[in-house]
């Protein structure tokens, strides 16, 4: 059922996926959206090869949605895949923010449509809920996994301990518990 | 220095672009120190206030640098602190994932993915988190966020634009009959 990256999917229909999800991507929920419309809707990617790209995301520098971006447009078509993913999820965004900022005395005068766009934030960041119950359900196939994702949590959501020493212990020590049992590198 | 703005644009956003560890709320501290303290482009009020309209508009957080760039130089002001902002990390993701997935199929491959996978996930949670704590979001917030997500789980084929709705809908309900629960 998983399609061979890149062996179907079209530069235009990258970026207009790219497109939507920036469209709709209020309040930071757009991680989920992405996993939603790639992995889950059209089967462009599996769940594994989406969790690890946004883990890469986070570990590399810059903005993660547009990390995320990168990663699944390269993935689906190279280079090309990568600019149309980013040019389309930036295209409503970079019109809409200039748009309301020149308008922004009169939408803050208008506290329901703060109410109508907190709304539809917090439902984004159910999305995301969503994406983080998957790659929990997938890791608790496994106790060390599970006991992982705990430690992440725990200590970047809860103690706010900075991202980069923590993924620095957490990342190889996740990645020798997963190493398979016996296998020798190839 | 200053000559050239749209120089100076550049120069201030495309370091803070490789700064931006663990995503973009890390390098607003620094974007303000150098747009408000150091080039005066603008006012620390203007700033918070354009924090307010990113949050506001769709897109990441990091649209902040466009609208920075927007009132600093205009249109081509907007464009090219826009794209100094997020070209350089975009091509140093770029480089990772492409090193990434030249060695797709080899055994550490996907010890790596495997290992990947619960620290994706943990920070999933985190960030949940970490989004509705700066926004000081209300009980409401974290409500319509779990329903959603369950509704998502029940039924997968829901739209995602009908969620959003559902979201604005309840949003809007509430406020309009007068509560002041929400405080996204």
């Amino acid at each position: 059922m998983m399609k061979q990256p890149g062996s179907e999917v079209r530069l235009d229909q990258i970026y207009w996926v790219f497109c939507s999800i920036g469209a709709a991507s209020f309040g930071g929920g757009i991680t989920g959206w992405i996993h939603r419309e790639i992995v889950h809707k059209r089967a462009w990617l599996s769940d594994d090869d989406m969790l690890s790209g946004i883990a890469l995301s986070q570990i590399v520098p810059g903005a993660n949605v547009t990390n995320t971006c990168v990663y699944v447009g390269n993935r689906l078509r190279g280079l090309p895949g990568a600019v149309a993913a980013l040019v389309g999820l930036m295209t409503v965004p970079f019109w809409a923010t200039i748009v309301v900022y020149s308008l922004w005395d009169q939408i803050s005068s208008v506290p329901l449509l703060q109410a109508v766009v907190d709304g539809v934030a917090a439902s984004a960041v159910g999305l995301n809920l969503r994406l983080a119950y998957v790659g929990a359900r997938r890791s608790a196939r496994r106790l060390t996994s599970f006991a992982i994702m705990l430690a992440t949590f725990t200590a970047i959501g809860l103690l706010h301990w900075p991202i980069l020493p923590v993924l620095f212990v957490l990342a190889p020590l996740s990645i020798a518990l997963a190493w398979p049992r016996g296998g020798v590198d190839a | 220095m200053r000559e050239n703005i749209y120089l100076s644009l550049a120069l201030v956003m495309a370091p803070l672009s490789l700064a931006a560890i663990g995503g973009a709320p890390s390098i607003f501290a620094p974007m303000q120190h150098e747009t408000v303290d150091i080039y005066h482009w603008l006012t620390a009020r203007e700033f918070v206030e354009i924090f307010a309209v990113a949050k506001f508009a769709p897109g990441p957080g990091a649209m902040v640098s466009t609208l920075i760039g927007y009132k600093v130089a205009g249109w081509l002001g907007a464009l090219v602190s826009t794209l100094a902002l997020f070209l350089p990390s975009s091509l140093l993701c770029l480089a990772v994932t492409q090193a990434w997935n030249r060695h797709r199929g080899k055994l550490w491959h996907k010890a790596v993915e495997d290992g990947l996978g619960p620290i994706a996930a943990g920070l999933m949670f985190a960030g949940v988190l970490a989004i509705f704590r700066l926004a000081e979001a209300g009980p409401l917030s974290w409500l319509v966020a779990i329903v959603v997500g369950v509704i998502l789980s029940l039924r997968s084929k829901v739209h995602p634009f009908a969620l959003l709705a559902l979201g604005a809908a309840v949003f809007a309900g509430v406020w309009l009959s007068g509560f002041q629960a929400t405080g996204f």
